[in-house]
């Protein structure tokens, strides 16, 4: 396997994306963000799949100056619809990618690798969802890629499956000597996965960290969404709470020193043990967990109104940015 | 066929509207009368001397070369210029677009006028092959042109549809694995476009067989150069007609094997 080195960028696309990347070899950094946010654009940028302007430099190498075309980025990019070959046998979609020696035969070594080595001859429609995912995990990596970039690469697979990839992938992914960059929506991914957490929001970079710590004091709604908290912004402050610290109550809580909001539940639905409301005030939407019980007693459905409340004690302040 | 849904038992809807049958029924006869009479009329005693004559022979021979070589024409040729309007970006692609179709809409005659002006003795391209030497008017080469004329069409534009079909991502796909775009067209564009290469070849085929009108007015009529089987029956018409209809019968028999090739190979595909 080739050495691969440091990846250094500023990515620009027109109204789309305006990112750096600093990345070493070894690392496995997520992508998150909401739809819009700029990861897919990313992905293809460096795929060279968009035009973008700034530079992309890897292991020494400009990718940028003077452009670099796709096939010669020694990438491997997993889809997230797949994208394997229809006409062609889950080895030879492999074996398509591999650049020296016996094709065939590296081809089947990582259908071995990716646990399919028996699916080998089968064609891309006799193939179940997660199946076809490991094919393009192993065409992808078959590649020696310098960059494995994967978009969303367990959307559209059943829960169990997607774990069950997950697991594996991470496997793979901590063998893996270049720099990986995965887009997903799922916290799980991010914090079992990747070194590093990227956060785009917008075609801007709205947080970069471990992702204990992202996943701790996020900055963008999006993160505290997905990592389950609610973020509120208070001057230069950041409020981060979790849904189970919320109090929920008809009548106004008693005493004052207290955070709290009025409004009428939006929508409830189980949460492992608990009932998730989410519920719209007059100022941020709060997510608050209660026990079945509560929900009961309280008779809540949507729309009816309700009074949230937190202790300070309950919320983590830290400044943004 | 399988794989639809059973249709709801006819009598829960009502009977079919008159008018509906009516229209129907008169299509259809008009379609199956003529080929019915002409089947009937045929002098089946004679069909297998009329075959065999010499004159029948050199107009099949021409009419299979004429059509094998715009079918490959249509491959060699027409392959590239559908994949370049399906998958290249440049200027004036649409109207490149426009102007390979209209061979598809214009009569055939005003076709055969059209490449007289350009490759007769005096035409743009015409004269100044024929200071080289190379006269095309009037030869099996003009037939070959003619026919690949007015039958590429039909295949650019089968093959460009199948292209657009099935997109540029495999392309991407593949450009991400390091295959050059010329390994790309060979390993998977063009497997995957092959229906649709089938089907346009086919066509391409089919139209070439019937060809007459652009053929008769750029290469002419004479046997064993340029008279195609279309053009022996029209000559046939105006003197034996009992000879035109058996000539038209084995014409008809060809075209009924292609369509069942069509049949099977095209029209019952996804």
């Amino acid at each position: 396997m080739s050495r691969p080195g440091v990846l250094s960028a500023r990515i620009v696309v027109e109204d789309r994306l305006d990112a750096g990347l600093e990345a070493e070899p070894g690392e496995v950094i997520a992508v998150v963000g909401p739809n819009g946010a700029g990861k897919t654009t990313l992905l293809r940028a460096l795929a060279g799949l968009a035009p973008m302007r700034g530079t992309l430099t890897v292991d020494g190498t400009s990718w940028t100056d003077p452009p670099r075309l796709t096939r010669d980025r020694r990438i491997g990019f997993v889809f997230q619809d797949q994208s394997l070959f229809p006409h062609l046998s889950a080895l030879d979609n492999v074996a398509f990618g591999v650049r020296t020696g016996d094709k065939r035969q590296a081809a089947h070594d990582w259908l071995v690798r990716l646990g399919i080595a028996d699916l080998e001859t089968r064609r891309p429609t006799q193939l179940s969802g997660g199946q076809a995912q490991r094919v393009a995990i192993a065409r992808a990596l078959a590649t020696d890629p310098s960059l494995l970039l994967l978009d969303e690469p367990f959307t559209g697979l059943d829960v169990g499956v997607a774990s069950a990839l997950r697991v594996e992938l991470g496997r793979h992914l901590r063998e893996y000597a270049g720099i990986a960059l995965l887009v997903t929506h799922d916290a799980l991914d991010a914090l079992m996965l990747a070194d590093r957490v990227l956060v785009l929001d917008h075609g801007r970079v709205a947080q970069e960290g471990p992702p204990r710590e992202v996943a701790a004091q996020p900055r963008t709604e999006h993160v505290a969404r997905l990592v389950g908290l609610n973020l509120l912004r208070e001057g230069t402050e950041l409020l981060a709470f979790s849904p189970t610290a919320v109090n929920v109550s008809i009548g106004e809580p008693e005493g004052s020193p207290r955070l709290r909001w009025h409004g009428s539940v939006r929508s409830a639905a189980p949460h492992g043990d608990a009932i998730r409301l989410l519920v719209g005030t007059d100022g941020p939407e709060l997510i608050a967990d209660i026990t079945p019980a509560a929900a009961a007693e309280l008779e809540l459905g949507p729309g009816r109104p309700v009074w949230l409340a937190v202790k300070r004690t309950a919320v983590t302040t830290y400044p943004a940015r | 066929m399988p794989g639809r849904s059973a249709a709801p038992p006819g009598s829960a809807l009502g009977r079919p509207p008159v008018g509906l049958v009516v229209a129907g029924a008169v299509a259809g006869v008009l379609l199956i009368l003529p080929l019915v009479t002409l089947v009937l009329a045929t002098p089946w005693s004679e069909f297998a001397a009329q075959l065999g004559s010499p004159a029948v022979a050199d107009a099949l021979r021409i009419t299979a070369l004429a059509s094998s070589v715009t079918v490959l024409a249509c491959l060699v040729l027409g392959t590239p210029l559908a994949w370049l309007l399906a998958r290249v970006t440049f200027p004036g692609r649409s109207l490149l677009r426009a102007a390979v179709t209209v061979p598809l809409v214009l009569p055939p005659v005003v076709a055969g006028v059209a490449l007289v002006t350009a490759f007769g003795r005096t035409g743009l391209i015409g004269a100044p092959l024929r200071d080289v030497g190379i006269v095309l008017p009037y030869t099996t080469t003009a037939v070959v042109i003619a026919h690949t004329f007015v039958s590429m069409p039909f295949y650019v534009l089968s093959v460009e549809g199948a292209l657009r079909t099935n997109g540029e991502q495999y392309d991407v796909v593949a450009a991400t694995l390091g295959a050059t775009r010329w390994t790309t067209f060979w390993r998977i564009t063009m497997p995957l476009a092959w229906p649709g290469i089938l089907a346009g070849a086919m066509l391409a085929w089919a139209r070439s067989l019937g060809e007459f009108g652009a053929t008769i007015t750029f290469a002419g009529n004479y046997p064993g150069t340029t008279q195609t089987m279309p053009s022996l029956i029209y000559t046939a018409l105006q003197s034996d007609p009992a000879v035109a209809r058996t000539l038209s019968m084995i014409l008809l028999v060809v075209s009924l094997v292609i369509l069942g090739m069509l049949r099977n190979r095209w029209l019952t595909s996804p």
